[in-house]
């Protein structure tokens, strides 16, 4: 620790230089936080749902309709907890480009095995009595300015109300959160009453898109995903189950990788930065190759140099790294309220364990060729050449 | 006026051949640019060959007519009686066999996976018939023969049958009530199309126990027949419909990812152009710094100030332009052409795609980086011009 200062000056020498690099190295650890934290997003969802559900679909395609008749089937099947038809209402609000995912979902099954949804009391007992109720997430309500009391007109994009009209017009009852606020992304949603949305439509009367089943024994889910899809072999209405967390994760992976897109841009940004931060540290060594023959002239070991040099370069990258990962968090919230979906993101210790990682492989990669330079300097020579 | 030009072409060029002796350090302009306009210009070719693929679909004498309010072909619903409607419309052309050219067509999706992989993903089964090659004259069959009207058949189109496993002749795939059997493949010239399945309507209709239509494609008499043919439909109390070209419609469906992959790509490419600016000060700085000798000496000899300062901001910009180039060479080489299938979540499909490195991007990617290069020579330039003559020749 004694050569803390020393380090500390040697970083001080060319300030320019130094504040210059380092920023540039913040540059990419920005990008690093940002670009995480949005990978984490698309994949936490996936990750974190819940292995104590099933989702049961048409079997060759999601987009099929399956009667209702199979909710109860299911229901009647050992180890089922509840059963909650669900629809894909697909409307928007005002505007096309308004996106958000509408359900309309058999509201007390519903939230009944959802426990990560949670809303006040008497708002989700509003729901239950209220046949044209509505129930949004915070954030929704936040970015379109609702409240409770609210009518909210939807625009139908697949169902008709009966007699052609496209316009829905449903009652905000309540608003939800999320237990945990990194699960937000996941759940912005609007929730609508399967029964009111059955009876109104135009067509379709009498199905579901999908049934969500709770179990009572987790362990149980292959088992009963298997007998869920037996009861219907050889039906018309042939059925595909599986976990929610195997069925969100296989819909994730329709996006194509994105992970593998984020590494490669990540890997270009990293490579780039090598090489600037690399060049820079080189000839900052150049630059003070008498001072460092002074240094040993003055009894400094060659590994004491060496260890000087390594500590600049390790000094200036976990500062920068630091520096870069802070203005992440800053902007983050504004990124969150850009990308619709995506309202959970956040720096996750992995994250920052990781950055440190990285910073530390840097400063190795850059610092080493210089800091064997200058161990390896001979006194003399170093002494002459200027 | 003259010299002075002449002083910035001969203070320049000496510039500009002592690179060589400062290789390491103007390679750092380079490389930093280079990995800057790379990656911008990779991105934003996703975006661009997305956007490509689906404006490139249909004709502006093609329209496409869906029930009235739905967003897209798969939420749109069409029974046969408004269907009829269509057909019986004014502006619809006749086909070779006297009959007006329009098709009314599902739009399914079935699970299919993607080579190499077991997840299931949401491939566009199309029924039509086999009038289709003349209502879409682009498309024509390039292997084996089109399916037999009535029958379990089916065409892949070329980009799914490349992209998704089981598609090839012989091959059975899951389309609704079991087993088909794939006995072609055709080419639609890229678009959309080919990333899609098609079968006969009435067999599908059959086995996935539908008795409407997602929609018509109608060929019109000219494209400027579009106005009275929507009018006609629009007006006509019978049916609630609505009627697109198809152009407008298919490119309408590429916003949202294209606007996606756009704020990602410009994101990336500002905050790493600054990163790449910092580098770029750095570089020139330390290159006014090891010939501010040489600079005083010019401006001891008499040369003004102006061509001091822009024969920095040239250096600069020249090796900027090289970066820009370089990164836009390399993301031509590596990404054009390069094919991928997404999930296209404004119809709930996969759409298969080429990155496109076009000329308009490469362009972009220059220009970026000469403000790179022209922000990072500017304030070096600056100091180089304000150096004391007296102080910067003593420092030798």
């Amino acid at each position: 620790m004694k050569y803390f200062p020393l380090i500390w000056a040697a970083l001080g020498r060319r300030k320019p230089r130094t504040i210059l690099t380092g920023l540039s190295i913040a540059i990419a650890f920005l990008l690093y936080g940002m670009l995480n934290a949005v990978n984490i997003a698309f994949n936490y969802g996936a990750e974190m749902s819940g292995v104590d559900r099933l989702v049961t679909t048409g079997r060759y395609s999601i987009t099929q309709i399956l009667p209702y008749g199979h909710a109860h089937q299911i229901r009647s099947l050992p180890g089922v907890s509840s059963v909650a038809a669900s629809d894909w209402f697909g409307g928007y609000y005002q505007d096309q480009r308004n996106f958000f995912p509408q359900f309309a979902v058999e509201q007390e099954e519903y939230l009944g095995m959802y426990p990560e949804i949670v809303l006040p009391e008497q708002e989700k007992q509003a729901f239950f009595s209220t046949r044209t109720g509505t129930i949004v997430a915070k954030t929704l309500a936040d970015r379109y300015h609702w409240k409770v009391g609210d009518k909210i007109p939807m625009q139908a994009g697949i169902w008709p109300l009966k007699g052609g009209s496209n316009v829905w017009t449903f009652d905000l009852v309540g608003i939800f959160d999320t237990a945990n606020p990194k699960d937000r992304g996941q759940y912005e949603m609007m929730l609508i009453r399967h029964d009111f949305f059955d009876e109104a439509r135009q067509f379709g009367t009498g199905t579901a898109g999908w049934y969500v089943t709770k179990l009572k024994n987790p362990s149980a889910a292959g088992t009963l995903a298997k007998l869920i899809d037996n009861t219907f072999a050889n039906s018309p209405n042939e059925t595909r189950t599986d976990t929610e967390k195997a069925f969100n994760q296989s819909f994730m992976k329709q996006l194509g990788d994105i992970g593998l897109i984020i590494s490669s841009i990540l890997g270009a940004v990293f490579f780039t930065l090598l090489f600037l931060t690399g060049n820079t540290m080189m000839q900052s060594v150049r630059e003070r190759i008498p001072e460092l023959a002074v240094l040993k002239t003055l009894g400094y070991t060659d590994f004491l140099v060496l260890a000087l040099v390594l500590g600049e370069a390790l000094l200036l990258t976990l500062i920068s790294a630091v520096l870069g990962l802070t203005m992440a968090t800053l902007v983050l919230p504004w990124l969150a309220s850009q990308l619709p979906g995506l309202s959970g993101l956040t720096i996750t210790l992995p994250t920052i364990y990781g950055a440190l990682g990285i910073a530390v492989l840097l400063s190795f990669v850059v610092g080493l060729p210089p800091a064997l330079r200058a161990m390896r300097l001979n006194i003399v020579d170093a002494l002459m050449g200027h | 006026m003259a010299s002075s030009l002449q002083q910035v072409i001969s203070v320049t060029a000496m510039n500009i051949r002592s690179i060589p002796s400062r290789l390491g350090t103007s390679f750092v302009i380079v490389i930093g640019i280079a990995g800057v306009v790379g990656v911008m210009v990779a991105l934003l070719s996703m975006a661009k060959g997305f956007e490509l693929t689906l404006a490139s679909t249909g004709r502006a004498d093609r329209a496409i007519i869906m029930r009235g309010g739905s967003n897209d072909e798969l939420s749109s619903v069409l029974v046969r009686e408004q269907a009829q409607v269509v057909l019986d419309a004014p502006s619809v052309a006749k086909g070779a066999d006297g009959k007006p050219l329009a098709i009314g067509e599902l739009f399914m999706i079935t699970d299919v996976a993607k080579r190499g992989a077991t997840t299931p993903n949401n491939v566009v089964v199309r029924g039509t018939t086999t009038r289709v090659f003349e209502l879409r004259p682009e498309a024509k069959i390039v292997e084996g023969r089109m399916f037999t009207p009535g029958l379990r058949e089916v065409v892949a189109g070329r980009s799914a049958q490349r992209q998704f496993a089981g598609l090839n002749i012989g091959d059975k795939v899951d389309v609704r009530d079991g087993p088909w059997t794939v006995v072609g493949v055709f080419d639609s010239k890229g678009d959309v199309h080919e990333s899609e399945i098609w079968v006969d309507v009435d067999a599908l209709m059959t086995a996935s126990r539908r008795g409407a239509y997602n929609t018509v494609t109608a060929q019109l008499t000219s494209a400027d027949a579009f106005q009275g043919f929507k009018d006609a439909l629009t007006s006509d109390p019978r049916v609630t419909i609505q009627a697109q070209r198809e152009p407008e419609y298919y490119a309408s469906r590429s916003e949202t990812l294209n606007k996606m992959i756009t704020v990602l790509g410009y994101s990336v490419a500002v905050i790493m152009g600054i990163g790449a600016l910092f580098g770029a000060l750095n570089t020139m700085y330390a290159a006014v710094a090891t010939r501010s000798v040489e600079i005083a000496t010019l401006r001891a000899i008499g040369f003004g100030n102006g061509p001091v300062v822009i024969s920095v901001i040239l250096e600069s910009l020249v090796l900027a332009t090289a970066g820009g180039i370089l990164g836009g060479a390399l993301a031509y080489v590596f990404f054009n052409g390069y094919t991928v299938s997404t999930l296209n979540m404004q119809t709930f499909s996969q759409v298969a795609f080429q990155f496109r490195v076009t000329p308009d991007l490469l362009w972009k990617g220059v220009i970026w980086a000469c403000s790179i290069g022209l922000i990072g020579g500017l304030f070096p330039s600056i100091r180089a011009a304000r150096l004391p003559i007296v102080d910067a020749l003593r420092s030798s």
